[in-house]
């Protein structure tokens, strides 16, 4: 074993010294990741107590996942609420970092904090807090209740990472389109939007994936005819360990793997630094 | 002629300047008057509500309620247990892997990457259930054990304190390496072979000259983590099966169960109270959007 008495790097210690390292970061990294996807093959079980490896593989649980009224009804929701929160999210958000970008008046910085309230926030603070105000306004167990909580806790997302993608862009590129005649919306889509679209590609993602897997706001705003996946997953999850959950979160691990490859391949930028 | 139209051109300009900033400012208000009909004003009024007494008049009881009985104080206890213990747990085993992480070549250390982003993007419910699933009587951990031999009888994993923890830690340690991990990549390594060239022994260069320029990354990275653990709720609600009470379970039964806006708006209050001034501390040594993105 010649290599464990060669130092790591010319300045460090050998790499037998630092051997806890590697076995530490071995052990880490496997525990980061087995626990989810362990899941996966478990959910194929036959049996009432997910065993693994499974003795009899079936896919009974997908059967009572698929064959129920209540739980499609809820990923239903789930799916529709995910979309129109990236739907309203994204624009709103590019807007608003966009126009504390290219606005610098005194209270620019003040906006920005308010911002990202949402993200400082407890999280059950906003749930009650929403609660209450959906109780006025009448938008309890609403879709269009559910899209607005959730484009709130998306929004701090989407403006940091417009915001980003803007600060590496310049902006006298658009100046030029605009003394060149360009109004400024047309000088901000045809010029701007296109050499920032992967920022805002990525932040589009941010937020489906924010209300998709969102629990604690759902738990209290969603119900009645709208429940949401988690809101549902959260109670059964009180309740017992019911092996349709194994199936539901194999269907959801996909959905986020998918997801993570398409912010990969649509929004990272190819072009040489 | 000019000497007289120019001041008023300039006025002219500056005004104009003016209104184009402003109405520049003006794209960020819808997202403004969302945020704030959504979660500012009504966590104002749960403010107002925290001061409101039994009977409607203004009083002090939801505050005095939270000194005077022991289980309060208990659960204010536990909050704070849970947060150091998971923060320092993610330190001590998020630190090394980061360290690791940055001193592999580039390909390798993407791949590693993958590794921390995985659990990062999967829904957290998912997760924790996973835990659970794990962690139980008759679940992979125990009956693995038992089979080599580390212990004879099932160990009770979950439903208390160290399933609480260990559920915590997993979710917790990607906002802790990802920005730990940017301020390693930062570092130039010219820095190490200097230390090293002046006689510093690696472990010496490694505390006095690596690890200083890896503390706002670290810093911003733990700060992240007390803050989100003071308010979380799902994992233990989960993994503590109803004997880790933190302060947020509390709020949500108080709502619940007893349907107490009083007790449990206060309870949110100081929630809030005490991460805006932790945010405050944090704010004059770090900059707020670095906290903000440390985890993306």
């Amino acid at each position: 074993m010649n290599w464990l008495k060669r130092p790591a790097t010319e300045t460090q210690v050998t790499h037998g010294q630092r051997l806890w390292l590697y076995i530490l970061a071995g052990v880490v990294m496997i525990l980061l990741v087995l626990p989810t996807l362990i899941v996966i093959p478990m959910s194929f079980s036959d049996s009432q107590y997910l065993e693994f490896p499974p003795e009899t593989w079936s896919t009974r649980w997908y059967g009572h996942y698929f064959g129920s009224p209540e739980w499609m009804r809820a990923t239903v929701t789930s799916l529709k609420v995910a979309v129109l929160t990236m739907l309203v999210a994204t624009p709103v958000g590019v807007l608003a970092a966009y126009g504390l970008h290219a606005s610098n008046v005194a209270f620019v910085r003040a906006a920005f904090v308010l911002m990202l309230t949402p993200m400082m926030v407890p999280l059950v603070l906003v749930a009650i807090g929403a609660f209450y105000a959906y109780v006025q306004l009448q938008l309890l167990y609403t879709v269009t209740g559910l899209v607005l909580a959730h484009t709130v806790l998306a929004l701090p997302l989407v403006v940091i990472v417009t915001g980003s993608a803007l600060k590496s862009y310049d902006m006298s590129q658009e100046n030029a389109a605009r003394s060149l005649g360009a109004p400024r919306w047309k000088a901000f889509l045809t010029v701007t939007l296109p050499q920032i679209k992967f920022g805002v590609i990525t932040a589009g993602l941010l937020s489906f994936l924010t209300s998709f897997d969102e629990v604690v706001v759902a738990m209290f705003i969603s119900g009645g005819d709208n429940p949401t996946l988690t809101r549902n997953m959260f109670n059964a999850l009180r309740d017992q360990i019911d092996p349709t959950i194994a199936s539901i979160s194999t269907i959801m691990i996909l959905v986020t793997t998918f997801m993570m490859v398409l912010a990969q391949t649509l929004g990272q930028d190819r072009k040489p630094k | 002629m000019q000497a007289q139209s120019e001041p008023l051109n300039a006025a002219g300009l500056r005004r104009d300047g003016l209104i184009e900033r402003l109405s520049l400012f003006g794209l960020a208000s819808p997202a403004m008057l969302l945020i704030l009909v959504i979660l500012v004003v009504p966590v104002g009024w749960l403010f107002y509500v925290s001061f409101m007494g039994a009977d409607g008049s203004f009083s002090l009881e939801n505050y005095e309620r939270m000194i005077d009985r022991k289980s309060y104080r208990r659960i204010f206890g536990t909050t704070f247990q849970v947060s150091f213990l998971t923060t320092g747990l993610c330190i001590m085993i998020g630190y090394p892997l980061a360290y690791f992480m940055s001193q592999l070549p580039d390909r390798l250390a993407n791949i590693a990457l993958i590794t921390v982003l995985l659990p990062f993007w999967t829904s957290l419910l998912v997760r924790t259930y996973a835990w659970l699933v794990l962690l139980q009587k008759q679940g992979l951990v125990n009956n693995w054990a038992i089979s080599l031999g580390l212990w004879e009888e099932p160990i009770k994993m979950v439903h208390n304190m160290t399933g609480t923890l260990i559920g915590m830690v997993h979710i917790m340690l990607p906002f802790l390496i990802l920005p730990v991990y940017g301020s390693m990549r930062a570092i130039n390594r010219d820095l190490m072979k200097a230390a090293s060239n002046l006689g510093a022994h690696p472990r010496r260069a490694f505390w006095d000259v690596f690890f200083p320029l890896t503390m706002p990354g670290l810093s911003a990275g733990a700060l992240m983590v007390f803050i989100l653990c003071l308010g979380f709720f799902v994992t233990p609600a989960v993994l503590g099966g109803g004997k880790v009470i933190m302060v947020s379970m509390k709020i949500v039964s108080n709502i619940e169960l007893f349907v107490n806006w009083g007790a449990a708006s206060a309870l949110g209050v100081v929630l809030l109270v005490m991460t805006m001034i932790i945010l405050w501390i944090a704010s004059r040594f770090l900059k707020l959007e670095n906290i903000a993105g440390g985890g993306h």
